[in-house]
């Protein structure tokens, strides 16, 4: 009885201090939960300043993070949502569902001009084919010199991925109507089609390809986390295609003010300096001791390639297409 | 079977599967609106999936029957281990088993290190006869499983007539094996050609190119990308109506086997002559190979990258125990209701036909306006994994079921037993065997699964295929590879457990 009496009274106490302290819910995709990713790091700096609680919610990759915020229509718990790219903000913008950010943001380090009212960045990076040095010594230097090549690449699907619709629009950037052809002269090329990143990168590290879609950043990953120097990106003459990384809070949050506050902080040196050996990516805002040691050794894109989110989600459906009617024949 | 609430309990099961099924459909269908009509890329998916499935279940039996004739009548050291082994790729989560399928098949794999010195290219993994490969070598167990079971369920009365009578091989065959395949082979086709529709990771990654699109792949798209529920929901419903409609052409061939009944005692066949022997020893040695090696590649991968195991592989297993032990439990609970009667069997088949995001979705959609999701995330996983695992457990339990009725039916009823004791004196007794593979196949099944949880998770409350798939997505490819050793070894130790206990019913 008396253990009984202690632990109510010890579940009200617990009760009491959690009504005190504000929550804030951020939905946000998996990989940037995990112990590996730039959740645990973020959520310490970002809870020391702000004397609340912030609760990340993983809800699969940055597609399903949008079906997640449809889905739940604004009756949902979270306040923030976090891991949108810019193929995707026009579609979450019709939604409705998302509230002006209101915030002037500092300096960017983006290759573009960013001026969006809902959506603000917090990492971004370019696609492209990564090879192994060894293997791939002298890789194509554009999609036409990859199809006349007998270089085997896999890469993702454009209607479960979002790197696989960033190929995609890539190509469509890079050569308008040429698209179809680019794709029919590419199949040829392509082992498979993986429904996510992590099924084709699991394929290129076993051998299975001599070239993976994934970002000019990777590189960095298997430089700094393994010591391993012989993974490269590949410089095209045609341009690198662009994933801008983005945040915006719900017209729904429970705590509006919290929300704008996690979106002023993510511009600041607790969550910048954590993104690029976390994410991979680079930061939106360069941390002041400058990127990791071995960023220096990545690729830089002259050319950048990005559709603006409308013109993105005009393009999308047509460019998918393109993409299936090329393949599967 | 006379008493009321044994009548009705079996009839409430068969509708709360049918309404856990097609509920959330529904629910899907009615958020999204007008009823979209599908598209020519949507009837091209259909086309392949049901093309790809058909294949592979038949070639799935087709290669089961001789495995499973092979094991029936050969009496070997290691044979109990043999046959639990066989069933680990069943029980392999889909891209844990395609890696394996790689590390052998693909460009840089085993068979084409072997091939290079002959001056042979590689193999084609990729394409079709990627897709149908993977799918033979996930399936081929359960289907070797329940033709097994069918010989092992053959009257031993029978086999002793057989010998006694002097019967030639081939009248042998014609009197008893041949009914018993009739009655077992449909429902095994069924059962694989239901599992292949489904298919969705597997068949994209190994079918080469959109030529390979699923439904689950359209469903996927739908309404991850488009938030075209409507669709969605469609092409969910069409997958249910089609595969609904050939699992009631596959019941209609199933003949009951007409075997008179036994009292239970195992004989087996026993013929003889060195090439017989040598011909089901050939049969087993390749088989065992195409099943093993590329789970010993899978468990090699993940040998080597033991060193850099992360610490959250344990709660995650502990979770992932949680989840299967009571989703077995309850899948079999509802076998053993549902096996009963036809009409209950076709209701407890209905999991197999439906999209698994589809069914996600519609219960996010009905679960969400009444608690949060990740409150209720483990409750929802293991239910939904119960009625996932029901239609194994019914396939594998129905036919024994079947057997006992026609055999001690009549006198249960003549001695005038309450139902109650019916079941605890002959009918539990006798359905031990498959009772145990079938709480090892779903709990294994619960261990490797990844669609219910995924919608529901919460941050930490991994289990051990969200681990892994976590792991990959952050780089940490090999730390992955180790985590999926982990989750092999514990998919198979419960799978193991309750297989090895319910075939102690033979000693």
């Amino acid at each position: 009885m008396k253990t009984a009496f202690l632990a109510a009274g010890l579940a009200l106490a617990a009760h009491g201090a959690q009504a005190e302290t504000r929550v804030l819910t951020v939905l946000t995709y998996d990989s940037f939960v995990t112990e590996w990713g730039p959740g645990p790091a973020v959520e310490a700096a970002f809870e020391e300043r702000c004397g609340c609680d912030l609760r990340f919610v993983p809800a699969g990759d940055g597609a399903a993070l949008l079906a997640r915020v449809r889905l739940e229509a604004g009756r949902g718990a979270a306040d923030v949502v976090l891991g949108l790219d810019t193929n995707l903000t026009a579609a979450a913008a019709a939604t409705g569902l998302f509230a002006p950010h209101g915030l002037t943001p500092p300096a960017l380090d983006l290759p573009v001009a960013w001026d969006d009212p809902l959506f603000l960045p917090y990492d971004w990076g370019w696609f492209a084919f990564v090879h192994d040095t060894a293997r791939l010594p002298d890789p194509p230097r554009s999609f036409e010199a990859l199809a006349a090549s007998d270089v085997r690449i896999v890469i993702q699907d454009p209607r479960s991925s979002t790197p696989g619709l960033g190929l995609v629009l890539w190509v469509e950037a890079a050569h308008g109507d040429r698209a179809g052809a680019i794709w029919a002269d590419l199949a040829d090329n392509i082992v498979t089609v993986t429904p996510g990143w992590s099924e084709a990168y699991g394929l290129f590290l076993a051998g299975e390809a001599d070239m993976v879609l994934s970002y000019t950043t990777s590189p960095a990953y298997h430089l700094i986390a393994e010591g391993d120097a012989t993974k490269a990106a590949a410089p095209f003459d045609e341009g690198h295609y662009m994933q801008v990384e983005v945040a915006g809070m719900l017209a729904s949050a429970r705590q509006p003010d919290l929300a704008r506050d996690f979106l002023a902080f993510m511009l600041t040196e607790g969550f910048q300096a954590t993104i690029p050996t976390t994410n991979w990516m680079y930061p939106a805002v360069t941390p002041a001791a400058g990127l990791p040691e071995g960023f220096g050794t990545l690729h830089r894109p002259a050319k950048t390639l990005l559709f603006a989110p409308d013109e993105a989600e005009a393009r999308r459906a047509s460019a998918i297409e393109t993409w299936r009617n090329a393949l599967a024949r | 079977m006379a008493a009321g609430g044994v009548r009705w309990g079996p009839a409430a099961v068969a509708a709360l599967v049918a309404a856990a099924v097609l509920g959330p459909l529904a629910a899907v269908a009615l958020r999204g609106g007008e009823v979209a009509a599908l598209a020519p890329a949507d009837w091209a998916a259909l086309r392949f999936t049901l093309a790809q499935a058909a294949v592979s279940a038949a070639l799935s039996v087709l290669l089961a029957v001789p495995v499973a004739r092979a094991l029936a009548r050969r009496r070997f050291p290691g044979r109990g281990l043999f046959v639990t082994l066989t069933g680990a790729p069943f029980i392999l989560p889909g891209i844990v088993a395609v890696m394996g399928l790689v590390a052998v098949f693909g460009r840089s794999g085993w068979l084409a290190a072997g091939l290079a010195p002959l001056g042979l290219p590689p193999p084609r993994l990729y394409g079709a006869q990627g897709v149908v490969l993977a799918h033979v070598f996930l399936n081929l167990p359960l289907a070797v499983r329940m033709i097994l079971n069918g010989w092992a369920a053959i009257p031993g009365e029978r086999l002793r007539l057989a010998a006694a009578l002097d019967l030639p091989p081939g009248a042998v065959v014609r009197h008893v094996e041949v009914p018993m395949l009739r009655a077992v082979v449909p429902g095994a086709f069924v059962a694989v050609f239901l599992i292949c529709t489904t298919s969705f990771a597997v068949a994209l990654t190994l079918g080469g190119g959109p030529a390979a699109t699923t439904v689950e792949l359209a469903v996927f798209h739908a309404i991850r990308f488009e938030f075209d529920l409507a669709r969605g929901a469609a092409l969910a419903g069409v997958q249910v109506m089609l595969c609904t409609a050939a699992a009631a052409a596959a019941g209609a061939l199933a003949a009951p086997s007409g075997l008179a009944g036994g009292l239970g005692r195992v004989a087996a066949l026993r013929p003889r002559g060195a090439w017989l022997a040598a011909q089901d020893a050939a049969v087993l040695v390749s088989a065992g190979l195409f099943l093993a090696l590329p789970i010993a590649a899978v468990l090699a991968g993940g040998a080597a990258a033991l060193p850099v195991l992360p610490d959250a592989v344990w709660p995650a297993a502990a979770r992932t125990l949680v989840v299967a032990l009571p989703s077995a439990a309850l899948a079999v609970a509802g076998a053993l209701a549902l096996s009963g009667g036809r009409r209950r069997q076709a209701a407890g088949m209905l999991p197999l036909a439906a999209s698994p995001l589809a069914l996600g979705t519609g219960l996010f959609l009905i679960v969400f306006p009444l608690a949060d999701p990740a409150a209720v995330a483990l409750p929802v996983t293991v239910a939904v994994n119960a009625i996932l695992a029901l239609p194994f457990a019914l396939r594998l339990i129905a036919p024994a079921r079947a057997e006992v009725a026609a055999a001690e039916g009549r006198l249960a009823r003549s001695l005038g037993l309450p139902p109650a004791a019916v079941w605890r004196l002959v009918i539990l007794p006798r359905l031990r065997r498959p009772i145990g593979l079938a709480l090892g196949l779903a709990a294994a099944l619960a261990a490797g699964d990844l669609g219910a949880i995924a919608l529901f998770a919460r941050e930490g409350g991994e289990t051990l295929p969200l681990l892994v798939q976590r792991l990959m997505a952050a780089y940490r490819m090999e730390a992955a590879a180790a985590a999926a050793l982990v989750l092999a070894a514990v998919s198979f130790a419960l799978f193991a457990a309750f297989d090895l206990w319910g075939r102690r019913a033979d000693a």
